[in-house]
């Protein structure tokens, strides 16, 4: 009954999607008063959908497996939380979980935004549901996840060992509801443009959307990159995988998409650049969604290889992101541009900023796209990797990070400060670190090189809006930003770090024999076997030393049996200066086992500016919030006061 | 600036950002694209010696041959027509074994493939779409030939 009672939730969730739309198009071409009726359908939509989606967590909890989708993916014998966080570690469930976020995110909307015009609020709402209405369709007719087996088989088939890890709990939500609250800036520029006000007050009204998407597309990008770190045992963080760059470009557009926001909502400026943006962000997430959800890829995260599925995710894409294109083009010419600017101006050097994050974002596209294009066109099957993708994009990320520094600095309309002057002391920074790794490291690459230094040069320059104002004054919103900005100088001195001082030890070891690596001295001291609930393993005993003190590390590879997989565990241990991170692979004939060390000098620094990223971004949303607050508060006396 | 002025300005700038992103890509995908490859093509001349390619197929029953040093190996991929020798130094991933399908990243270096990477499926439900259709191609041979 569980599962029938979520697949009715879904019906009936559709079915007030298209009321909803339809109550737009009435709102729009008459002057009907449709608002209220509105609000409350968006959000007992919402609401269905939640139902919807806690069914489907009670089945995979009750590991019922009666359920087609629970058998296919889930195991009676599995730990409880990976029961619970495989309803959405496959296809079905994911998407449920997504159109979940996008009807949820639309009942937040109708109940909390009170900024936008009455008729831009309906057209945006219009908008939020006809996006829902296309996914719950492919959900219903597609990839129904309450279809049921009979007679129901004895036990589930388990669920890909590599998805369960403790960060498959929360990678992919966090990660869906940053795509997702995209739509909500998508929905609002589409209802904006078709009404016509785009304004500073729509700005605002976009603000908290696409800073809560963007600081969680920061924190599911981090996690996701740290996952693949440890749980692949490659020792690498990030590997231009097509489904690492479905997640990095929803969150370069909106990266640029936060910047000209607050241009549109300081200035009136950037009108149609900044509803181009908004469509490209959500468009950039329905692209990500495609292509991880269609099996076109290869990938643990390509759940599912249906060729129909594929179709129907193309279909509903190109119908949303043309129909978006076709009415910026109609309309955005129309929009009349916003309070001018001089060329040098904190305008410009966002208009700039822009740019740059927009050539990346087209060549990510370009390079993850382009292997899809040739193979349909001319049937050569080709890959495109890190090389393109560093040479490529690594040089203009560099000069972005540069500008990142000077960017603040200047100030709106028009520049009078001395700003050259204020960048004396990063600029003298920048060269001792240059000086310094020339001389100590002479032999690193040419990207690492400009990499120390730019962040070296980023981390002195970025706290520059603080100096010379009593910082505890300062505004939040200008914190958040500071403390983003010294996260990208902290990230790029991680990755610059890891590319020139990584250390790596790949050899054959007998018991008691030591290799070293860097600074370390490993000895392998025993390898024994080990079970844990659903797989058995043999375990290494690693003891580290370097000059004083020593550490045991115990790198595994596990087997499971349902579905039969092995897995290397590797075992990291993470001191103030890097990372000793071990793996341990087969026996030869003799007795000895394989090793694989590395020493990676540096290296947490690149999630520890992820996260920094992202605390930047809460602390401004946090300003922005308690600002909105007070003016609340205010507009609330100011109209006791005349009432009295 | 003027507010018309800006909007070309601002126009002619998102154009330059489209046309810099087209062309760089272009000059970057020209030469570091990694094609894929059958052993029948490699057999053909068709790949060129040290560019980095993907070669795909099953890994040859009895082909796997582990060095002195323990963590290098050699082995042939095949693809019924035609088999490549593989050199690999490395942890092999999970899975890979001998007569199951393998797709290794790397480059040819005087008729021998010199892998950097390893892509073996990890179940059947992860097998690279390249071996997918290789496989399908196998079995269709195979039919056919009965």
């Amino acid at each position: 009954m569980i599962a029938e009672a979520g697949l009715a939730a879904l019906w009936l969730a559709a079915g007030l999607a298209a009321f909803q739309f339809f109550l737009m198009i009435l709102a729009l071409r008459s002057d009907v008063e449709v608002t209220r009726a509105m609000r409350s359908i968006a959000v007992v939509q919402g609401t269905l959908t939640l139902v919807a989606f806690g069914m489907l967590l009670l089945v995979f909890a009750r590991s019922d497996m009666s359920v087609e989708l629970v058998f296919a993916n889930s195991n009676s014998a599995k730990p409880f939380i990976y029961k619970v966080a495989g309803t959405w570690g496959n296809h079905e469930g994911s998407m449920l979980m997504w159109v979940t976020i996008l009807a949820v995110a639309g009942a937040f909307v109708a109940l909390f935004s009170r900024r936008t015009g009455e008729r831009t609020l309906i057209a945006g709402l219009g908008s939020q549901a006809l996006l829902a209405l296309g996914f719950y369709a492919f959900l219903l007719i597609a990839s129904n996840p309450f279809a049921r087996l009979s007679p129901a088989p004895p036990d589930g088939q388990g669920l890909n060992p590599l998805l369960q890890d403790p960060g498959l709990a929360f990678h992919p939500p966090t990660l869906y509801l940053g795509y997702v609250g995209l739509s909500v800036a998508f929905s609002l520029a589409v209802g904006a443009l078709l009404t016509g006000e785009v304004d500073a007050r729509l700005a605002r009204a976009m603000r908290p959307w696409v800073l809560g998407a963007w600081i969680l597309l920061t924190l599911g990008i981090t996690a996701g990159s740290y996952w693949a770190y440890y749980e692949l045992g490659w020792g690498g963080y990030w590997f231009w995988d097509p489904v690492e760059n479905a997640s990095l470009m929803p969150w370069l557009a909106a990266t640029a998409l936060l910047h000209s926001i607050n241009v549109l909502a300081a200035r009136g400026a950037l009108k149609a650049w900044t509803m181009m943006l908004a469509v490209i962000a959500f468009s950039m997430s329905m692209v990500g969604t495609f292509l991880v959800r269609s099996g076109i890829l290869t990938s643990v995260h390509a759940f599912a290889i249906d060729p129909e599925r594929g179709t129907f995710l193309l279909a509903l894409l190109s119908i949303y992101v043309g129909a978006a294109f076709i009415l910026f083009a109609v309309r955005g010419a129309t929009l009349k541009e916003g309070a001018p600017f001089e060329l040098v101006s904190r305008e410009s050097g966002l208009v700039v900023n822009n740019l740059i994050l927009s050539v990346i974002l087209g060549i990510v596209f370009l390079g993850t796209l382009y292997p899809l294009f040739v193979e349909a066109v001319s049937g050569e099957k080709l890959s495109v990797g890190a090389p393109y993708f560093n040479a490529v994009a690594g040089p203009l990320a560099l000069v972005l990070a540069v500008l990142v520094g000077i960017g603040p600095l200047l100030s709106w309309r028009r520049e009078r400060r001395p700003v050259l002057k204020q960048l004396r002391i990063p600029a003298l920074i920048a060269a001792t670190a240059l000086a310094i790794t020339i001389i100590l490291a002479p032999g690193i690459g040419i990207l690492p090189r400009l990499g120390l230094v730019v962040a070296a040069f980023l981390a002195a320059a970025g706290i520059l809006p603080l100096v010379g104002r009593n910082p505890l004054r300062a505004p939040l919103a200008t914190w958040g930003m500071v403390v983003a900005h010294f996260g990208i100088a902290v990230a790029l001195a991680g990755m610059a770090a890891n590319a020139a001082f990584t250390s790596e030890r790949l050899a054959i070891a007998k018991t008691g024999e030591t290799l070293s690596v860097g600074p370390w001295l490993v000895q392998l001291q025993d390898v024994t076997p080990t079970a844990g609930k659903n797989w058995t393993a043999i375990e290494a005993q690693l003891r580290a030393s370097r000059g004083s003190g020593a550490v045991t590390l115990k790198p595994q590879t596990r087997y499971f049996s349902d579905p039969p997989t092995e897995t290397n565990e590797a075992a990291i241990r993470t001191f103030w200066n890097g990372q000793l991170y071990t793996v341990v692979g087969k026996s030869d004939s003799s007795g000895g086992w394989q090793l694989r060390l590395w020493w990676k000098p540096f290296v947490t620094l690149i999630w520890l500016g992820g996260a920094l990223i992202a605390l930047g971004g809460a602390l401004a949303m946090l300003g922005r919030l308690l600002r909105m607050r007070r003016r609340q508060g205010a507009s609330v006396d100011w109209r006791r006061k005349s009432y009295a | 600036m003027k507010p018309k002025n800006q909007r070309l300005v601002l126009v002619s700038a998102a154009l330059v950002a489209v046309l810099a992103a087209v062309l760089l890509a272009m000059w970057g995908l020209r030469d570091r694209a990694a094609y894929f490859y059958t052993p029948a093509d490699i057999a053909a001349g068709k790949a060129a010696q040290g560019q980095a390619i993907r070669l795909g197929g099953m890994v040859e029953k009895g082909s796997i041959h582990r060095e002195p040093d323990g963590v290098t190996i050699r082995f042939l991929v095949t693809d019924g027509k035609a088999a490549t020798p593989v050199v690999y130094r490395g942890i092999v991933p999970d899975l890979f074994r001998e007569g199951s399908g393998a797709v290794v990243e790397g480059r040819l270096q005087n008729g021998i493939f010199v892998a950097e990477t390893i892509l073996a499926k990890h179940d059947e439900r992860y097998m690279p779409p390249e071996l997918g259709n290789l496989a399908a191609e196998h079995k269709a041979g195979k039919t056919l030939e009965k």
